[in-house]
């Protein structure tokens, strides 16, 4: 009798075993496949597989890096970038949320506009990037605004669908409580729509990531975009590399970001 | 005069293509603190006419008076709806669920909240106030659901088959905690099903209805011995058996009169 639970908690010690082992696996196969791309970068770039004036080598970018680092001009430029996308993503997914609130409001709004959003939604919304220089100047304006149009309407559409789909028995319950639109928007629609919202924010990241980098390319003077393109206008491509590995770094940061908000608000609506 | 009293009310469901009478000519009034069961097949526009009672759908022609009031032109809400889940907010505590109506009446003040934590107590679900719906059983919630709309102090309570998605045992468990709640509180009620056993086991009085259009067919009177007896205890009584057969003859005629079907 008494050997019986002990016996289940060995059972349960084992499977614990196994999840760590299959996590230890799965660690080992992601590092090695990190290490063997930067190893066998550096190593073809030594013995001249590859031309190392166009692919460079990961040991000139830390090198370049680290100089960058000490004059301290590598920080304006992650500041500004980051900055611009931050405030592009913000301004874009609520933007594109609040008109997908107006939309709900008027249903004949909503129809009227279908086939608009349709066009704007299937445009390239870079095309638009030497309007939006000439018509707010040549500055960061510009590039912010280029990081909040590139998602607004995908975001309106999105979240818009949500809306919509929201099981009209809720509207139903408040409705017999004698409430106005606007509660229920408030109460029902909204509420059930953040888990909606909540992934188009991480489809927003990546988007406002290429408005701004295409916006530097355009017009700017400092930040990410603006040293690829400068690297590539002085034919120096460890700079644009480099450049790429620090996009791709706070990229995932933001990306995380959005995520652990995700699981925060996930865990307190259910 | 009557409590409620529905006249003449006919209602067409349009499309692009067709137009589908989905009631018509439902006249029937109903006496303060009498239960109701409007009984027939799917289809019948027993939902439609729901709505139509709580004000939130416009008959085509027609008129609901609640106290000689058009329902659509009264001050305050007095309905009362449960449907048939609980359709309580999943993101919101049982407590913020149970107190919605009076925050949306603006009737949220010290003395509606202890009654509804009374009413809470009295449904034996005392201290799940902090916890969220996913949290409980499919009867729990439905008996929230029962508190959440019993909190707004309705005159009149609309039941539209709610308990048609839980468990046997669960169903006839609730049958006997609203029927006996609404008994002391001596609310209006009218329930609205296809299970003919729960239509005599509750009601007062049921009228069948006939599809293709929704329309009385026939109004049955519960006799007092059933009525006096909760759901559970009515189930046994031989009463009941008689009627269910009266009853089930009767929706078999009305299914040979409409062939359709």
């Amino acid at each position: 009798m008494k050997s019986k639970p002990h016996r289940i908690e060995q059972l349960h010690q084992q499977y614990i075993g196994s999840l760590l082992r299959e996590k230890r696996i799965v660690r080992t196969y992601q590092f090695f496949i990190f290490a063997f791309f930067f190893a066998l970068w550096e190593l073809s770039s030594w013995l001249e597989w590859i031309d190392p004036l166009i692919f460079s080598s990961p040991s000139k970018i830390v090198e370049l890096l680290i100089s960058k680092i000490q004059d301290g001009s590598i920080f304006t430029h992650i500041g500004f970038t980051v900055f611009e996308t931050i405030l592009g993503f913000i301004l874009g997914t609520l933007s594109g949320t609040l008109l997908a609130a107006f939309l709900w409001w008027s249903p004949l709004a909503s129809k009227v506009l279908d086939p608009y959003l349709v066009i704007l939604n299937a445009m390239p919304k870079v095309a638009l990037g030497p309007i939006l220089i000439v018509a707010l100047g040549p500055g960061f304006t510009s590039i912010i605004a280029m990081g909040a149009i590139i998602s607004v309407i995908i975001t309106t559409i999105v979240v818009y669908t949500s809306f919509k789909e929201v099981d009209p028995n809720y509207i139903k319950v408040l409705k017999t409580f004698g409430a106005s639109r606007y509660v229920c928007f408030k109460e029902a629609i909204l509420p059930a729509s953040f888990p909606t919202i909540i992934s188009t924010l991480k489809v927003n990241v990546g988007l406002s990531w290429v408005g701004v980098i295409v916006g530097e390319f355009l017009v700017s003077q400092q930040g990410l975009g603006y040293l690829i393109i400068y690297g590539f206008q002085v034919f120096n491509f460890g700079l644009v590399l480099m450049s790429l590995l620090i996009i791709a770094i706070f990229a995932t940061i933001m990306y995380q970001l959005v995520e652990y908000l995700e699981r925060k608000i996930i865990k307190s609506s259910n | 005069m009557s409590f409620l009293s529905i006249q003449h009310v006919s209602h067409t469901y349009f499309t692009k293509k067709t137009a589908k009478t989905a009631l018509s000519g439902i006249s029937l009034d109903v006496e303060e603190g009498r239960f109701l069961s409007f009984l027939g097949p799917s289809g019948c526009g027993k939902t439609t006419l729901l709505s139509i009672i709580a004000g939130l759908l416009e008959p085509s022609s027609g008129e609901v008076l609640v106290e000689g009031r058009p329902i659509r032109e009264a001050q305050e809400p007095m309905i009362g709806y449960m449907l048939q889940q609980d359709y309580l907010f999943p993101w919101k505590t049982i407590e913020e669920n149970i107190l919605l109506g009076l925050r949306i009446l603006k009737k949220d003040n010290e003395l509606s909240r202890r009654k509804t934590f009374k009413l809470l107590k009295e449904i034996g679900l005392e201290g799940t106030e902090k916890q969220y719906p996913k949290q409980l059983s499919g009867g729990m919630k439905q008996r929230i659901a029962l508190v959440r709309t019993l909190a707004a102090e309705p005159k009149l309570l609309l039941l539209d088959e709610p308990f048609s998605a839980l468990d046997f045992q669960t169903k006839l468990k609730l049958e006997d905690l609203v029927s006996a709640t609404l008994k002391s509180f001596s609310k209006t009620a009218i329930l609205v099903t296809h299970d003919i056993g729960e239509a005599i086991a509750m009601s007062d009085t049921i009228f069948l209805f006939s599809t293709n259009p929704g329309r009385i067919y026939k109004q049955i009177d519960v006799p007092e011995v059933l009525r006096n007896l909760t759901p559970f205890n009515a189930r046994a009584h031989p009463e009941y058996s008689s009627l269910f057969q009266t009853v089930w003859k009767e929706l078999e005629n009305l299914e040979k009169q409409t062939p359709s079907y």
